[in-house]
């Protein structure tokens, strides 16, 4: 079963593409990431299949629903922890999760078990009087998260779920997302610039930059892209050791940085004792051998030959006249 | 339109409303200020020169600022929550844009009409008023100043990108309508000029409604008063939710 497909969704602000073409289908019971730069055209995209913006051609449909025709019945559907906080920081968590019932119609009856069950599964359980506005930065977006299922939705949308919180909170909230999956089978969507996040959480993901898709699969098919293992050597006579090395079979590709050199091998665990002893028959003195699985940083700098940040950098400034447009609309 | 979500929207505008204290006394002191200052001073000036009752007079002209400033102000709160993203939680649930401006609307009126009786409490102290039936009428003026002008609030928050206007409505918009409406003076008495643009702003006839109905005079016909501010809070509602359904988050 499809819990979200779309066909070549486009999205256009005052000439500028944010969203170009882009054509994917996500499974149910999935976890799908986003991931790209700030900029990249995530938040764009989640806003489509979440009907809060019109796109400008092409066609998504969300747990079946037209994302254009069937609005009510997709925002039925769904769950959405925007990136700003979007609680009434004046009201009390407890309030904030009444008001949501309302607004989606959950049955008076049902109203106070529900928040109970899902404050305690966030444990704001004993917070559920205070006003939001007491709350840290990782409280309310547990809060969000928890208003966020109340309607019991199908597809959970989080769009940067973690972003400026700290890394212990960051790691319990990753807990909580894959609960969610596991225990309740949810869809989940989630955009992040993350590579961590991406990696740990989706079962597939799709990277995104410039508006448009440019690979999307399982983080271990993208990473065996790549080619096999990372092995790192450090050594004084590291040309030397590059120009060896580049004539063995076994040997993908090689980069020499300073006084490391970079093997990209097949099978890391079998070619090792290769490279020490090759090492080791013209005399070369290993300092640190290191080896490890491709890092989807790795894998966005072989696709966009860019790291994320230096990306990050470049489509500010892009992202901040297209919002200006936007604004200006 | 969906009768739950209207209604849920506006119980939030209620429970903010009881909870900030300090919102309800500072827009409380500003038309109480007026009253006492303008009324004792320039009261003593009337009365001196013929028994003209000043403090009466100015009465339901301060009831209808305090009705007046709290209902734009409250309307105005849609940019709060632009800005500070509950917006987007309403406007994702499934629920209509209309239900969310009417629940918006009503919840503003709401609290600007509680803040204008809680005025004419005040008033009443000073012994200014006497409760009759008319008050019945000038509920229903007040009724309709404040959904009006909660939805005019409404209309242009919609269209604003930040909090820097509000300072520019509040000195150019409001006070204007609030000083050009014969709440201070009387309006059959003025230059030509300056009378046709009071009678072009639709608060004096809410405000010489209100006369009508806690003084028993007025100097514009109660009925008319009713066909012209009933008329313009419409076209308010209309204006609100026209600029609402269009608001880009």
């Amino acid at each position: 079963m499809l819990a979200i497909t779309v066909e070549n969704l486009t999205k256009e602000f005052n000439g500028l593409t944010a969203v170009d073409n882009i054509s994917f289908t996500i499974e149910k019971g999935e976890i799908f990431g986003l991931l790209g730069p700030n900029g990249a055209g995530k938040t764009t995209t989640l806003s489509m299949l979440t009907t809060l913006l019109k796109p400008t051609s092409g066609k998504a449909s969300v747990n079946g629903f037209d994302v254009t025709k069937d609005m009510d019945d997709v925002r039925n559907s769904i769950g959405m922890v925007f990136q700003d906080m979007t609680l009434d920081d004046e009201l009390t968590a407890y309030e904030n999760m009444d008001m949501h019932c309302r607004l989606y119609g959950v049955e008076k009856e049902e109203r106070k078990e529900k928040i109970t069950k899902l404050l305690k599964l966030v444990d704001l359980e004993d917070r559920k009087d205070s006003l939001v506005k007491t709350f840290s930065g990782g409280m309310k977006r547990r809060l969000e998260i928890a208003r966020g299922l109340l309607h019991e939705p199908e597809i959970l949308f989080l769009d940067e779920p973690t972003l400026g919180l700290d890394p212990q909170t960051r790691n319990k909230l990753w807990g909580y997302i894959q609960k969610l999956n596991e225990d309740n089978g949810l869809t989940i969507i989630l955009t992040t610039h993350y590579m961590e996040e991406a990696d740990k959480l989706s079962d597939r993901i799709a990277i995104i930059d410039k508006g448009t898709i440019i690979t999307l699969d399982t983080p271990d098919n993208l990473k065996k892209e790549l080619g096999g293992d990372i092995v790192t050597i450090e050594t004084q006579k590291s040309e030397m050791f590059e120009q060896l090395l580049k004539k063995e079979a076994w040997c993908k590709s090689v980069k020499r940085h300073n006084h490391s050199v970079t093997i990209n091998v097949k099978d890391a665990g079998k070619i090792i004792s290769e490279i020490i002893k090759l090492a080791h028959k013209n005399n070369i003195i290993v300092d640190s051998a290191n080896m490890h699985k491709p890092s989807l940083e790795d894998v966005f700098l072989y696709f966009t030959g860019k790291t994320i940040r230096e990306q990050e950098a470049d489509s500010k400034d892009a992202m901040r006249n297209r919002m200006k447009m936007w604004r200006k609309r | 339109m969906k009768g739950s979500a209207v209604y849920t929207l506006w119980l939030r505008s209620i429970k903010r409303y009881i909870r900030s204290k300090s919102r309800i006394i500072g827009s409380l002191a500003q038309p109480l200020f007026f009253f006492l200052a303008l009324g004792f001073g320039l009261g003593s000036v009337f009365s001196s020169q013929g028994g003209f009752d000043y403090l009466a007079f100015i009465a339901p002209g301060i009831i209808a600022m305090s009705v007046l400033f709290t209902s734009v102000f409250s309307g105005i709160q849609v940019l709060w929550d632009k800005q500070f993203g509950f917006l987007k939680e309403t406007l994702i649930a499934p629920v209509s844009r209309n239900s969310i401006m009417l629940g918006q609307t009503l919840g503003g009126a709401t609290t600007a009409l509680i803040q204008g009786i809680v005025m004419m409490f005040i008033i009443f102290i000073f012994g200014k008023l006497t409760f009759e039936t008319g008050i019945l009428i000038a509920l229903g003026f007040m009724i309709l100043i404040s959904v009006a002008f909660t939805s005019l609030g409404i209309a242009m928050a919609s269209k604003m990108e930040d909090m820097q206007g509000f300072q520019l409505i509040m000195n150019f918009l409001i006070m204007p309508v609030f000083f050009l409406s014969g709440a201070l003076f009387p309006i059959t008495s003025l230059p030509s000029w300056l009378k046709s643009v009071v009678y072009i702003n639709p608060l004096t006839y809410g405000v010489e409604g209100m006369r009508y109905g806690l003084t028993g005079v007025s100097s514009i016909s109660p009925l008319f008063s009713l066909t012209v501010l009933g008329g313009f809070c419409l076209v308010m509602i209309f204006l609100g939710g026209y600029l609402f359904r269009k608001i880009k988050v």
